[in-house]
């Protein structure tokens, strides 16, 4: 994509010179990037390389040592609080309450992000509808398949249409078809204007990014169009441009 | 408020959908009590004794009677030779032996004084004390009955037990139970309940919303609270009902420095869920770190005074011990707030230090 379509669009999260140091150790060098309303951002890295403590970082949940980032149109150091509302975020684990029904989840969740009553009743089931999920709809979570708690706890990760979305690792231990179905629903929801901040480690889903960044050693050492970064590193696949950068890693992952 | 709604509305869920939890919330402190009340006490009721009585008269029949007629004692057997006193002892159903000499009635009589012997079985040095001082009364009451005008001068110590006449176990117990509960409750339970959040990863995404860290905590914490409150009022009823304990103080304040101590547990729980990220851990700190000293040291099981004094300083840090002392002073001796008011002062400073201590490691993993 060109410089000039970039300028034209609205930038949703900007990070200058984003450092985090803990003690001598620099989890998180200097990374300079912007990511842009209804983009799908890859922030890929091995292991240790400093990407959880990025995203940490823009969440609000940390501050940084030095640099600055906006998300939202604001200041991660100073307005976390209401970047925290115009956020949404799903962990690895997906992240609901097994022992509540999906029902209870959905509302929870709604109720913890301050949605009116009516508000909740209306998205509880445009929710249940859109998942197919109106006959579980008082199951206990925990007996739902694996698939299914993705696909609601991403669901319920926008329950509040943030601005953006902040998916860590979203898609570990699921099979591929499900794998398949949840990107559709990152791409919906990017359609909708909902940016999208996926860490991965899945090459063939680092295809589905609109860019990626990849970072080695806490810093950022590539970033482009899945297609720009193969023609720049010279390969054919994004698993060998992601081998042919991580090989140079000088800290070990945990 | 909204939010906090919601928030406790999921945590009742929590609670009572766990089985496991339930039955530990509510089934046991009323099977403590039950258990301490009535199958572990050391009271003494119906102890068996043998009777050697070598006059066999009127006054000495007489006597025997009354032995067997009082609670403390049932006559199991009759002993005919001195060489049977070790014998029924080795069988292990008795416990004390009374040695009535020869023409009881008449030395009685002629010379006022009769020596009566009891032995008691001693491998539990305790109860063979109880058990003697309750033989030695009788006694001193049966030689009253019948020869008050006769007895000439003599100085008896008359021995009252001030606040628990009956010398009931209970009196000591209840507060112990007290202190365990709120111990397990507020303790165990919320630092489990905090622990299992960050397990699940539900922490993470908690701390991601527009959820204040500080209300996330207190809102984990109300039920549990609120649970120590029907737990507390639990126990007072039966001990009142059931037991047969009066609350010679002031209830409320009793149950008002009860949730004192919860919340000094409260902001124990949290210390330690804020130490480790597993719940395994968590309850590993709370039963060994803290439920065995609140049992061992807060002079619930053994007096503290008896303790060496590195042990007695060491009981000192545990704040079971002060919530003890106060649960003795308030019920059972009826005082108010102005003779215990050094120890509330002492849980109250427990509480804050430990909430500082949470707030700064809190505040620490988050930057």
């Amino acid at each position: 994509m060109s410089k000039l379509a970039n300028n034209e669009r609205e930038v949703v999260i900007s990070a200058t010179e984003l450092t985090k140091q803990f003690g001598d150790f620099i989890a998180t060098n200097a990374i300079t990037f912007e990511v842009y309303k209804g983009e799908i951002f890859g922030f890929l890295g091995a292991n240790g390389a400093g990407k959880t403590t990025a995203m940490k970082m823009l969440c609000g949940l940390s501050t940084p040592t030095r640099g600055s980032a906006t998300v939202a149109g604001f200041d991660v150091s100073t307005e976390s609080e209401k970047i925290k509302r115009n956020i949404g975020y799903m962990s690895q684990k997906f992240s609901l309450y097994e022992d509540l029904t999906v029902t209870e989840n959905i509302r929870f969740y709604a109720g913890i992000y301050g949605l009116s009553i009516p508000a909740i009743k209306e998205k509880t089931a445009a929710l249940l509808q859109q998942l197919n999920m109106e006959s579980q709809k008082n199951v206990l979570v925990k007996a739902l398949p694996l698939g299914w708690k993705q696909k609601l706890a991403f669901s319920i990760a926008i329950i509040h249409d943030p601005a953006v979305v902040f998916l860590d690792e979203p898609t570990g231990g699921v099979d591929p078809i499900t794998r398949r179905e949840f990107w559709e629903m990152i791409y919906a929801a990017a359609n909708r204007g909902t940016t999208a901040f996926v860490t991965t480690h899945y090459m063939d889903e680092a295809e589905y990014c609109n860019r990626i960044s990849i970072m080695v050693d806490g810093k950022i050492e590539a970033l482009g169009t899945p297609a720009d970064l193969k023609t720049e590193f010279n390969s054919e696949t994004m698993d060998d441009v992601f081998l042919k950068l991580a090989r140079n890693a000088k800290r070990i992952g945990d | 408020m909204k939010q906090f709604r919601a928030f406790i509305k999921k945590e009742w869920f929590h609670i009572f959908r766990d089985r496991k939890t339930v039955f530990i919330l509510f089934g046991m402190p009323v099977m403590q009590i039950l258990i301490f009340g009535f199958a572990l006490t050391n009271e003494v009721k119906n102890a068996n004794i043998a009777v050697l009585d070598y006059s066999k008269d009127a006054k000495s029949t007489e006597l025997i009677h009354q032995v067997d007629a009082s609670k403390y004692f049932d006559v199991y057997t009759s002993l005919n030779r001195s060489s049977d006193i070790d014998r029924v002892f080795k069988t292990g159903k008795v416990k004390m032996v009374m040695v009535i000499p020869q023409e009881f009635t008449q030395s009685l009589e002629a010379k006022h004084k009769v020596a009566i012997q009891l032995i008691a079985d001693a491998s539990d040095p305790n109860l063979a004390t109880t058990l003697v001082n309750y033989g030695t009364s009788i006694i001193n009451d049966f030689q009253k009955q019948y020869f008050t005008e006769k007895i000439p001068l003599v100085v008896t110590p008359e021995i009252r037990m001030l606040y628990n006449p009956q010398l009931k176990g209970a009196f000591n117990f209840v507060p112990g139970v007290m202190a365990m509960v709120l111990m397990l409750v507020s303790t165990m339970m919320t630092s489990i309940a905090i622990v299992r959040e960050k397990e699940l990863g539900t922490m993470e995404v908690l701390l991601a919303s527009p959820l204040r860290p500080l209300l996330i905590i207190i809102s984990k914490t109300i039920p549990y609270l609120f649970l120590s409150l029907i737990n507390i009022t639990t126990i007072l009823l039966l001990s009142v009902f059931v037991l047969d304990l009066p609350i010679n103080g002031s209830v409320f304040l009793l149950v008002a420095l009860s949730m004192l101590f919860a919340i000094t547990c409260l902001s124990l729980g949290i210390l330690i869920s804020s130490s480790t990220n597993s719940q395994q851990v968590a309850m590993l700190i709370s039963l060994m770190g803290l439920f065995l000293p609140t049992i061992m040291l807060s002079g619930f099981m053994f007096p503290i005074e008896n303790m060496p004094l590195p042990m007695q300083f060491i009981s000192n840090l545990v704040p079971a011990k002060w919530y003890f002392y106060i649960v003795k002073d308030v019920m059972i001796k009826g005082l108010g707030i102005g003779s215990i008011w050094k120890e509330v002062l002492v849980l109250f400073g427990m509480t804050m230090f430990f909430l500082v201590i949470s707030i700064k490691k809190f505040k620490l993993r988050l930057s």
